[in-house]
């Protein structure tokens, strides 16, 4: 184990940087919670009948008047804070990990493609991302969500909201993806692989995600993870803002907005516990990236 | 330099025209404008004779003309929401976000920039290690979250700032100011920092890496060894060198600030452009929306226009 370690130069610098191993066990710890939600958290946020008003505005245990079944107490409706939260988190991550995903799956895409064929196509493909690239996300996201409102007839806009809210935020990130994969790819096509794969007269798309991709993995490693705390983190603020989703179906940045109305009268942990759990999530998520980075790019250290 | 000018000239130009275009196509393909004019009860007959007056049949080409004319004449059309003229809706909100923007830009490059270059003169010290570490929790904390931190401890618990509104304000001929009272600046100091704060950290990263950068250079190498003071060789030698990548992301940051401004706005009701951007959102105010856009890409143009003409100014390889 300890030979297996030392040759890999990430697992190295990873068990030399007590930082890096806290942000790795809180993000899984997060992650697992939120996978398995139904089955650790003890009430169905989403189930009305799961919970009872008679226990609403219960403090977390360690203050007076809490109890043990609500370790973290409950909000106005008498939900268990946990509970909620797992809920939460597991939507916050669900739209964060598929918007990621989109988002890669197109960048990479149209990155490859761009720095593959050059040209024309290269160059409306890169116009594209310059101008989205002079649009902070949040602008994009939001005007996306606002052209959704103003497309979808009203029946069905309830329940694609998280659809919605997942493409508003692929199609504001998708431009990192896109500029890396293109640069990296112009530096792959000169290297005498490619070559031979063209004069060998394989297909474009052969060489493009057999040959080119494994080759530029690395750096694309790197804003994925970058990329998921910013995806997670734009669907708190939207959700923040009352654009993301409804209060029926609350993700950690619906929480925060539903406990800002608490900060005035005492209830503290409406607010502060999701805020903490939201922080928690992105820092160690942020971590991982800035880690990644460097094994990546041994030229930072 | 005026061939340089011109071009860049040139290029905004066309970033309006298709900013305008994209307004433009908001405005007629997301929804029906008549439907939103109309009541239910409005006649086909009647929805057909308005859309032909309205000239809404007519060659897209030539509505987009007729648009983009009317908007350079200042006639910005009407809100969905409010039946106002989104000119003046807009325009009563500008200055609320333009001047929260400029305090919290100038509190980023005041804090950033001596931060960013100390941070890079003293790379092992123990304040510049703790000053690293809270600008990677800053960038990771939402704004948002900055700013309900910033309502609960100086707002709620010590009570020393006001948490929402802009305070009193001044009116100087159509430019409604809080600058001019002490209220109005105890409104603006919370929202400020909150929209500050990650700018701040932007700044400062990208200063201590440019900073870097210089001090690692031949010149500065020599310049030590041909016996130049330190004070010398940091300000006028090295930070000099740093001040055009500064003055690019000041462009940059503009954008990112008026962007931010919208969640600051939100939190702190502040009534400026971000809040009725929102508002227009939820209520699907397409007029307003597409206006919104331009008057945003407007000031974006506008200031990298000035970076442009700034790098004139600084660095005089650019002269020639």
């Amino acid at each position: 184990m300890k030979e297996f370690i030392k040759r890999s130069e990430g697992l190295w610098l990873f068990t030399r940087s007590p930082a890096v191993m806290v942000a790795a066990v809180i993000a899984i710890l997060i992650f697992i919670g939120a996978a398995f939600a139904p089955w650790i958290a003890s009430v169905n946020p989403y189930d009305l009948g799961s919970f009872s008003l008679m226990d609403g505005l219960l403090p977390p245990i360690w203050q007076e008047g809490g109890i043990s079944q609500f370790m973290l107490g409950t909000d106005d409706q008498g939900r268990d804070m946990i509970s909620s939260i797992l809920y939460g988190a597991r939507l916050s991550l669900l739209i964060g990990l598929s918007a990621m995903a989109i988002a890669t799956v197109l960048g990479v895409g149209l990155g490859l493609a761009a720095g593959f064929y050059g040209g024309r196509f290269d160059a409306i493909i890169m116009r594209i991302a310059d101008i989205q690239l002079a649009l902070p996300a949040i602008l994009t996201a939001l005007l996306i969500d606002g052209i959704a409102r103003g497309i979808l007839p009203p029946e069905v806009q309830q329940d694609l909201r998280v659809v919605v809210l997942t493409l508003a935020i692929a199609l504001s990130l998708w431009v990192n993806f896109a500029r890396t994969a293109r640069a990296s790819t112009f530096v792959e096509m000169n290297k005498e692989y490619v070559q031979a794969a063209i004069i060998m007269g394989q297909g474009p798309i052969r060489i493009m995600f057999i040959h080119i991709l494994p080759n530029i993995l690395g750096p694309l490693l790197v804003i994925m993870t970058v990329d998921l705390a910013s995806a997670i983190l734009l669907e708190a603020t939207l959700s923040f803002l009352g654009i993301g989703l409804a209060a029926d179906s609350p993700s950690l940045g619906t929480l925060i907005r539903i406990g800002m109305q608490f900060m005035l009268s005492g209830e503290w942990w409406i607010l502060w516990i999701p805020t903490l759990f939201l922080v928690a999530l992105v820092v160690s998520i942020n971590t991982l990236g800035d880690f990644m980075r460097d094994v990546f790019n041994p030229g930072l250290r | 330099m005026f061939y340089f000018i011109y071009k860049r000239l040139i290029q905004s130009v066309f970033v309006m025209l298709a900013v305008a275009f994209l307004a433009f196509s908001l405005f007629r393909f997301v929804g029906d404008p008549i439907t939103q004019m109309t009541g239910v009860e409005t006649s086909v007959v009647d929805q057909e004779r308005l859309r032909e007056e309205l000239g809404l049949n007519d060659p897209f080409i030539s509505q987009f003309g007729r648009f983009t004319v009317d908007m350079l004449q200042g006639d910005f059309g009407y809100s969905f929401r409010t039946r106002q003229p989104v000119a003046e809706m807009i325009a009563s909100r500008i200055p609320a976000t333009l001047e929260l923007g400029v305090v919290a830009l100038l509190i980023s490059l005041v804090v950033g920039i001596p931060a960013g270059v100390y941070t890079a003169l003293r790379p092992r010290g123990v304040i510049t290690q703790t000053i690293l570490m809270t600008t990677l929790i800053g960038i990771s904390i939402p704004t948002f979250v900055i700013g309900i931190m910033l309502i609960f401890l100086f707002g709620v618990q010590l009570g020393w700032l006001p948490t929402f509104g802009r305070g009193e304000t001044v009116n100087i001929g159509f430019w409604e100011s809080s600058f001019f009272s002490i209220d109005g600046w105890r409104a603006l100091i919370l929202p400020a920092v909150t929209l500050g704060v990650y700018q701040l950290t932007l700044t400062m990263r990208l200063v201590r890496a440019q900073m870097m950068d210089v001090m690692r250079s031949d010149y500065i190498r020599f310049a030590t060894a041909r016996g130049v003071p330190m004070r010398q060789l940091y300000f006028r030698h090295a930070l000099a060198n740093t001040m055009v990548p500064v003055i690019t992301i000041i462009g940059l940051q503009f954008g990112g600030v008026i962007a931010f401004s919208i969640v600051t706005e939100s939190v702190f009701q502040w009534p400026g452009m971000g809040l009725l951007f929102l508002e227009s959102i939820r209520f699907v105010d397409i007029p307003v929306m597409g206006v919104y856009l331009v008057v945003i890409a407007f000031f974006f143009v506008v200031v990298n226009l000035l970076v442009d003409l700034l790098y004139v100014a600084i660095d005089p390889r650019l002269r020639v």
